[in-house]
């Protein structure tokens, strides 16, 4: 029986698990002036669209050039008339598109995004023929931004840092990488409304104030464009920990609905003077509808928003159980789960994919909100944070999440910084590695090897 | 079970609300900040959606469909069609001549049917505690959408627009001859003098007509749809809802199609008269799987997508079609938690207050560790998006699904005729309630080996029913009398259909 995964359905025949959501891949080609967000974009979309199951890399020209030219000089490599620069742009955007080729024909890839400017209709037209020629779709995502702060604080935030700058002072960096923009500015020809009607795009304006969509095609042009008009860059942190330790965490049995122990209370409250400390503006608290999460928030004396979809994973059959008696009901349950923990489904309960794709709709809100301090479960909060610093299907289910541990994620230039914050109330650990051993036939002893001690 | 009404000296300890299954701090408290719902309680202002454009534009079909899709996911949602209005306060429509732009007679009317419609989206936000209000009227001069953005502002709503812009005169033509020759006004007339008189009526705004301004109205929150969906502008969304409303219209399309609904074939639990599970079908149930597979063959369609959910019971009815299917979770049955497996007998006889409860609120109402109706009208959402995008799909899918999936498709305005092909399945009355109330969507009639085909027409849906002549056991259980917990077993069984 094959299974579902991520928010699409699944072909039931001859598919290997792959998820079926185009026909055939699809190219994201990214336009506009440097330091309008395209690289930010696609990385943050590549993130989501991998964690929602679509197979997704980046690929930039710049990092091509910058192989290829192991020094940069100056932002004269980029003027209009540099022939010789022309021509060495010219191949690394050629071989990138190769790599793309590779990466979806052969490499099983879905989505492919090219990020560079592409800002002339030549350089456009090119790639829609390369598309076509193998059979991918193209949808464009072009970023138009005028604001000059904006476009200063993108500077500060990734170019100083960029490796073509690492042997300049702020200001020189910056007057050369303005006179970079200047360098294509003559040339830009933006998506038109007429001349490129026929194309598929979304133009970002102003960093999400307004949006022009034409064309959306499919399903996944259709999540992409929603996905990006959910997305804004205000500074915000967003606060994720488990709820306090529960009466069935300190016995080893994983599920069910308990309620907090004394040191899971004591959590509680220093975690209300934690985020008291904090002095966040306007903070949601978000938890699950499970006893244990809504104690928690109780404590803060704050309102909080209850959501059924952040309910811990549902173990099935081997609710409330302890992992020894899982071993002694289930064997070979057990060991199945060791050998693919992200998609093995508990027998009539749910797998970590399954809550990928239930906790999508709370990561879009997640992407859409400002401060927010969500109050959740092992298994999910291993998801939600997978989300934010991009790790793979393998890693998730074995991320540490500990009981009375805050982590404080705030966006930084393409990705996050995570602050963990133990707030000092001792627990009982409930993180199982994944034992040597996974084969069905092993030994109870050696099924047992990473069980945390309980009561 | 015994209900608990905690003490001041105990609300510190929470309590599970005994429908709901909802923890909270103490029975009683006023928690509709806190429970959460497929839409979270982000919307404290209410909202106005105020259609513009030209007649013919699609504006009373998007403003149908948009109403329909919020209230479905639980968003309190009221329409608010001018033209009703004018149709009421000048009884009898004459001619184009009304709409012309020196009929000052006519705007006075106009005018106070606009401001009348207005005061009723006042009462509606503050009286009948509802959240979105679609204004639907063509409010195509900049002062009309001046008046209504002072009146938002005044009493703190947010106002969102949609223009609807079309200059294709196919789609035009398209839209007067499904809507227009059926709308009261021209109930008298002929095709073509309706034609003709409705192509004046148009022009007399075309003159005025002053499209959302990319630069005057820049600070407004709008979006453009341009062609029927080939082009939108979006700007300024505000908040979640709004954010929701922009990828649905931006999803729903008007090329004709249609969706067929229908329940796998009879199950072996079924036949034990056993709710839940996982089981496979029964001798009939398979003969049901062949007869489907014959059905949508005789039905030709063009490119079907056929989707069924992860149970055994409707992949093996798929597996029949020998065609290509697509399995959801999301289409799973409603999870009854610990009454999974039961008859309706055991469950009385073991969970008897359950039972009662359920009884007394069947959409709100969730198993023990399981869902409820409202729960599942969540899960669903993803696949009636996905609906709104295909063109000719068939679901294959169970008893409380295919419910909540009718239940968005359907609506009963007044007037709309319903077809049925054979027996009829369900009685709907013709209530002042042009939507179907959450009451009434658990108790849908959905029968074993019975495909129902949808087909969008007009501002509704066409319903026609095949029951494809296999005898299947009666799943369906009405609302009891007696629903009080204290009822005896008798009175709770009183309807529960025979089984073995």
């Amino acid at each position: 029986m094959m299974r579902g995964c991520s928010s699409r359905p699944k072909l039931a025949q001859n598919q290997d698990r792959a998820v079926c959501m185009t026909n055939c891949p699809t190219l994201i080609v990214t336009v506009g002036l440097p330091a309008r967000g395209k690289t930010y974009i696609s990385k943050k979309l590549t993130r989501y669209l991998n964690w929602i199951g679509v197979p997704t890399r980046e690929f930039n020209v710049g990092q091509y050039r910058r192989e290829f030219v192991k020094i940069y000089k100056s932002f004269e490599f980029f003027r209009p008339d540099n022939e010789e620069g022309l021509k060495i742009r010219r191949q690394c955007a050629s071989a990138a598109l190769n790599d793309v080729r590779q990466y979806l024909t052969e490499e099983g890839g879905q989505v492919a995004v090219f990020d560079a400017t592409n800002t002339t209709r030549e350089r456009r037209e090119t790639i829609i023929q390369f598309a076509e020629q193998n059979g991918f779709k193209v949808f464009f995502v072009e970023s138009v931004c005028e604001d000059p702060d904006v476009i200063q604080e993108n500077i500060v935030q990734v170019k100083l840092g960029s490796p073509d700058y690492t042997n300049c002072n702020t200001e020189e960096a910056v007057e050369d990488f303005m006179k970079r923009i200047k360098c294509y500015e003559n040339s830009y020809e933006t998506l038109d409304e007429v001349l490129d009607r026929d194309l598929s795009y979304i133009k970002i304006m102003d960093v999400g104030q307004r949006y022009l969509v034409n064309r959306v095609l499919d399903h996944i042009q259709s999540r992409i464009v929603y996905y990006l008009m959910n997305i804004h860059i205000t500074p915000r942190s967003i606060y994720l920990c488990r709820h306090g330790e529960s009466e069935l965490n300190v016995k080893g049995r994983i599920g069910g609905d308990s309620g907090l122990t004394p040191r899971g209370k004591e959590f509680a409250k220093k975690l209300s003077n934690f985020i008291q400390s904090q002095d966040i503006s306007d903070l949601k608290v978000w938890t699950s509808q499970m006893k244990r999460t809504i104690q928690t928030a109780e404590a803060l004396s704050v309102p909080y928003e209850q959501w059924k979809v952040l309910n811990e994973i549902d173990a099935g059959d081997c609710e409330e159980m302890m992992y020894e008696e899982i071993q002694d009901n289930y064997p070979l349950e057990f060991a199945l789960r060791d050998q693919d923990k992200y998609r093995y489904r508990y027998p009539k309960g749910e797998s970590y994919e399954d809550l990928v794709q239930r906790l999508e709709p709370v990561i879009m809100e997640l992407e859409r909100q400002e401060n927010v301090l969500v109050i959740c479960h092992q298994a999910v909060m291993r998801c939600l944070l997978a989300y934010f610093l991009d790790k793979t299907a393998e890693e998730l289910p074995y991320l540490k999440c500990p009981l009375h541990t805050v982590l404080k994620l705030t966006p930084v230039a393409y990705g996050c910084k995570v602050e963990s914050i133990c707030l000092n109330v001792e627990a009982v650990n409930t993180h199982r590695e994944k034992p040597e051993n996974v084969n069905i036939h092993r030994t109870t002893e050696d099924a047992l090897q990473t069980v945390p001690a309980h009561l | 079970m015994a209900l608990t009404f905690n003490t001041s000296s105990e609300q510190k300890r929470l309590t599970q609300t005994p429908l709901l299954k909802i923890w909270v701090p103490w029975i009683g408290c006023n928690l509709n900040r806190r429970r959460g719902s497929s839409v979270p309680q982000f919307c404290n202002s209410p909202t106005m959606i105020v259609m513009v454009g030209l007649p013919a534009r699609g504006k009373t079909y998007i403003s149908k469909k948009l109403t329909r899709y919020l209230n479905w996911i639980g968003v309190p949602t009221k329409m608010f069609n001018v033209g009703q209005y004018r149709r009421e306060a000048v009884k009898i429509y004459k001619n184009f001549e009304f709409f012309k732009p020196d009929n000052e007679e006519a705007m006075r009317i106009r005018k106070a049917c606009a401001a009348a419609a207005l005061k009723d989206v006042a009462a509606y936000f503050s009286k009948e505690k509802g959240q979105v209000a679609v204004f639907d009227a063509t409010n195509t001069t900049r002062e009309r959408r001046a008046i209504i953005i002072s009146l938002a502002k005044e009493k703190g709503y947010k106002v969102f627009f949609v223009e609807s812009i079309c200059d294709d005169p196919e789609i035009i033509a398209e839209n007067i001859k499904q809507v227009k020759f059926g709308s009261p006004d021209y109930v008298d007339r002929d095709i073509d003098e309706a034609n003709e008189d409705f192509i004046k009526r148009i022009d007399c705004y075309r003159a005025s007509y002053m499209p959302i301004d990319d630069e005057k109205d820049r600070k407004l929150s709008y979006i453009k749809i341009f062609d029927v969906g080939s082009r939108y502008l979006v700007n300024r969304v505000q908040d979640h809802i709004q954010s929701r409303i922009v990828y649905y219209l931006m999803n729903i399309h008007v090329t004709p199609r249609s969706i067929y609904l229908s329940r796998h074939g009879e199950s072996e639990l079924n036949l034990l008269g056993k709710i839940g599970g996982d089981s496979g079908l029964s001798p009939r149930g398979q003969k049901y799987a062949n007869a489907l597979a014959t059905f949508i063959r005789s039905q030709r369609i063009s490119d079907l997508k056929v989707w069924t959910s992860h149970m055994k019971r409707t992949i093996q009815t798929a597996e029949t079609l020998g065609v290509q299917y697509e399995q959801w979770k999301a289409l799973n049955e409603i999870d009854a938690g610990v009454c999974e497996e039961l008859t309706y007998e055991e469950i009385q006889e073991n969970f008897p207050e359950e039972f009662a409860l359920r009884d007394q609120d069947k959409y709100r109402y969730r198993y023990p560790k399981g869902e409820s109706y409202e729960d599942l009208v969540h899960r669903l959402e993803p696949v009636i998006m996905e609906l709104e995008r295909q063109e000719n799909v068939l679901v294959i899918c169970h008893q409380a699904v295919m419910r909540c999936l009718l239940a968005y498709f359907l609506d009963k305005p007044a007037g709309t005729e319903i077809f049925f092909s054979t027996r009829i399945i369900m009685t709907l009355q013709q209530t002042k309630q042009p939507l179907l109330s959450v009451d009434e969507l658990p108790y849908l009639r959905c029968p074993l080996h019975t495909v129902l085909k949808l087909t969008p027409i007009a501002y509704g849906c066409k319903v026609e029913s095949f029951f494809l002549n296999i005898e299947a056991v009666n799943t369906h259980r009405e609302r009891p009398v007696n629903v009080d917990i204290n009822r005896n077993t008798d009175e709770a069984l009183q309807t529960v259909p025979d089984h073995v």
